[in-house]
């Protein structure tokens, strides 16, 4: 039977909130323009993430789609790093797009705003996969027929709800304690659905790539085109190898001197050795394979971390203020008809915001593992929600009772 | 190992947190092995178990008292039964003479001298015996003038004392430096050893807070912001009192408590009264004990806003008695707390910004203290202690570092 690698690769960048003070709340409402060289200037950050890892990433991607006929890829790209590029940065945009065109290169459907409305507000998040599908058929002519929630967050609900808004497929984190002793490596049934297809994210082989590259204790390190196929070639129990990661693992979180970008230009000369070894986008496994078994996921899994739960969001007292006060003004917001406040309530709700203030890491002193723009997940919380007051300012300048 | 440890005050004589760091660590060396002899400027009954503990009076002086705080006379009783005042300088001429007499009967290893004013001692008994001294700087005379030149003899004595000490042992990086900036020591010179606390040797709090009325309006959804602090410039209090007011436009239901003796007393009522919150603010003067403890058990946020804090120990304290903090950047105590908020002493806008977070979110008080004690309990001086054990050592063997 034919084996494929699925890879799957997710672009995101979100509007860092800028250092923004109470007394800023009712006269300044831009949250996102921080100031050239602060930490949280949104351009900047973009400019940087194209230079290093979009541009020269697609520029491979797209060698490598020329050169090999077997070669496919998904992706999935929000809506918020979608206006960035427009705004900022054309130049990636259209590399993206030189991408689509080739026919290989799938679009995986999300919320626009990668926020976590799933958990908050059904109305909400529905609206924002909306958005999301139409800025995706707008810029690439594609219409999603997979989807991933935010964080790869996922349960049996939000399969239920996508086997009924009639996606063919849905991906998710492939983690034991919920697989038991399935394999990640074939194509799955979310219980109590219909139609849909789960595909789980293998990732032991994932990490090894995108966490693991470039360390050196690592017992196999380096890390090569060849010995990655050869591991994928070994493995008997499967059909589909599901490499899902984050796009900035090329050129971002692991840097061009690593050798991230030879690991990717050899790797489907290596794979496609075999005859019978291919590519494949989201999509096509879902249409390829039968699902040779159901999937019960009640509990959300998520693809952070070593808990793989919503904790790196929603686990301390500040981040679950936040996002109930934040979601505690929905209908106020949307009623308000203000189109650029609404725009801010949305851009508010991506869940960066809330993993800035994950102290999981950084309250046992370690701050090196604190990945964020911020020098603390209190000054993230801090800014946030001096931003939420001044949303309500706005609002009771329209006349609502805050 | 014998040690002959200069220091200007132990508890309860203590006017601050030197008296407290000096304590505290000479427990931990004790603990280690360290034969500790402690010579004080003053008189005193009281017993240090794990120390002999001397008082360096001058020829013909009977006794010392030691009143009010660091820089007060001292009164001198003379064993005719004459009574003089000395001033600040004439007890350091007074105690270097008198060590010098002390330690010529005394065997010891290492001299070990703790700020300014027992360097003029040290400096003369390495003289003397050619002894390693090793001098520890809890502050430097920049920070004490809250930033500015200070004492042109202060800064004298601690630039000679800088130079000829075999090593220096600066409470933090922010302190290591001060050093070198203000005095051109190589940073080789200067080991980092941060103070710490003793969490064990901390006093309970009982069951009722002593501020009354605080209580009273916290019961009705008022907050408290509290500091404890000298009352000196280097303490940066006026910044504190222009936040506090800042404060007040975003979270009119607080109250700032201000606990601590010194010149800026009167300043900073007249301030507070300047900017219109003479009614939120409170001071109470010096405290001790238990009015001292439940100064920061009251309160819902303890601010440290130092121009320049070497060390700082209070934050830890706060944290210890249930209390987050916000803390100035330019303190060393920032170096071992990340789960505390940080702001530049001048920075009054972020200062306010911060303390209004607080007060107005509780999550973010509850989850910044859960994450500081989890920090905290770790806390001791066994750290320090054990780097001091190795630098004597390497002293003692007579290896230039």
């Amino acid at each position: 039977m034919t084996k494929a690698i699925v890879l799957y690769l997710h672009v995101h960048q979100p509007y860092r909130i800028k250092p923004y003070s109470i007394f800023d709340a009712g006269i300044d409402h831009a949250y996102f323009d921080a100031s050239a060289g602060n930490r949280t200037n949104n351009q900047e950050i973009l400019h940087k993430v194209a230079a290093k890892s979009y541009i020269p990433t697609n520029r491979k991607l797209l060698e490598l789609l020329h050169t090999h006929p077997k070669f496919k890829l998904s992706m999935s790209i929000t809506g918020t790093v979608l206006e960035q590029l427009e705004k900022w940065s054309p130049e990636a945009l259209a590399s993206f797009k030189q991408l689509t065109d080739t026919g290989r290169v799938e679009i995986v459907g999300e919320t626009y705003h990668h926020s976590l409305a799933f958990f908050y507000s059904k109305s909400e998040f529905e609206a924002q996969v909306d958005m999301h599908r139409r800025k995706v058929d707008q810029l690439f002519g594609q219409r999603p027929t997979v989807f991933r929630n935010t964080e790869l967050a996922y349960n049996n609900d939000l399969a239920y709800w996508a086997d009924k808004a009639g996606y063919k497929g849905i991906l998710a984190e492939g983690w034991e304690a919920a697989l038991d002793w399935r394999s990640p490596n074939y194509v799955y049934m979310p219980t109590y659905t219909d139609n849909i297809r789960l595909l789980l994210k293998n990732y032991k082989l994932s990490d090894d790539i995108a966490f693991r590259f470039t360390n050196r204790e690592w017992s196999e390190w380096p890390l090569t085109a060849n010995k990655f196929s050869h591991w994928l070639s070994e493995t008997g129990d499967a059909t589909n190898f599901n490499l899902f990661m984050d796009y900035e693992t090329f050129g971002e979180h692991q840097w061009e001197e690593s050798g991230i970008f030879e690991f990717l230009e050899h790797l489907p000369n290596e794979w496609l050795a075999d005859p019978s070894h291919t590519f494949m986008t989201v999509s096509e496994a879902v249409d390829t394979y039968d699902p040779v078994d159901r999937v019960d996921m009640p509990e959300t899994v998520t693809w952070a971390d070593t808990e793989r739960d919503l904790t790196a969001w929603l686990g301390n007292p500040m981040q679950q203020q936040a996002i109930a006060a934040l979601y505690g003004m929905q209908d106020l917001v949307l009623r308000s008809g203000d189109l650029q406040l609404i725009d801010d309530w949305r851009k508010l709700q991506t869940s960066d915001h809330f993993y800035y203030m994950c102290t999981k890491w950084f309250s046992d002193g370690d701050v090196h593992a604190y990945f964020s723009p911020y020098e603390t997940p209190y000054e993230a919380y801090i800014n946030f929600i001096n931003a939420y007051h001044d949303v309500k300012y706005r609002l009771s300048k329209l006349g609502f009772e805050v | 190992m014998k040690i002959l440890m200069l220091g200007w005050e132990l508890p309860p004589n203590n006017s601050g947190g030197l008296g407290v760091a000096c304590y505290q660590l000479c427990k931990a060396l004790a603990s280690r092995g360290a034969d500790i002899e402690f010579i004080l400027p003053y008189s005193t009954n009281e017993q240090y178990p794990f120390m002999k503990v001397t008082h360096a009076l001058p020829l013909h002086v009977e006794q010392v008292h030691k009143a009010g705080i660091a820089y007060d006379s001292y009164k001198y009783v003379y064993k005719d039964g004459r009574i003089e005042w000395l001033d600040i300088h004439g007890q350091q001429h007074g105690y270097e003479h008198a060590v010098a007499n002390l330690a010529s009967v005394s065997q010891f290893d290492v001299i070990h001298a703790h700020d300014w004013l027992t360097f003029r001692a040290a400096l003369r008994l390495k003289e003397q015996t050619g002894k390693p001294f090793i001098a520890h700087v809890h502050s430097i005379e920049r920070d004490r003038a809250g930033g500015h030149y200070g004492n042109p003899v202060v800064r004298e004595i601690e630039y000679m004392a800088l130079l000829v000490a075999d090593r220096i042992i600066a409470v933090s990086e922010h302190t290591k430096k001060m050093i070198i900036a203000d005095y051109h020591i190589p940073a080789h010179k200067i080991s980092v050893i941060h103070n710490s606390i003793d969490t064990e040797d901390v006093a309970p709090l009982d069951d009722h807070n002593a501020y009354h009325y605080l209580t009273e309006m916290k019961a009705r959804d008022w907050k408290v912001v509290a500091t404890i602090s000298r009352l000196t410039i280097q303490k940066g209090l006026m910044n504190f009192l222009r936040a506090a007011q800042l404060v007040s436009q975003k979270a009119p239901k607080t109250m700032f408590l201000i606990v601590g003796g010194g010149e800026q007393y009167h300043e900073l009522i007249e301030e507070s009264a300047a900017l219109g919150i003479a009614d939120k603010v409170v001071l109470t003067g010096f405290q001790r004990g238990k009015n001292w403890r439940d100064a920061y058990a009251i309160a819902d946020l303890f601010v440290m806003p130092s121009i320049s804090e070497p060390f700082g120990l209070t934050p830890l304290e706060a944290v210890g008695y249930g209390t987050p903090a916000l803390i100035s950047r330019q303190s060393g105590v920032a170096e071992v707390l990340s789960n505390c908020l940080k702001v530049n002493y001048w920075d009054i806008d972020g200062m306010a910004n911060q303390i209004a977070a607080v007060v107005n979110n509780p999550a973010l008080a509850t989850e910044l203290l859960s994450n500081a004690r989890r920090e905290y309990s770790r806390l001791s001086w066994d750290d320090a202690a054990t780097s001091l054990m190795s630098v004597y050592h390497r002293h003692r063997a007579g290896v230039a570092v």
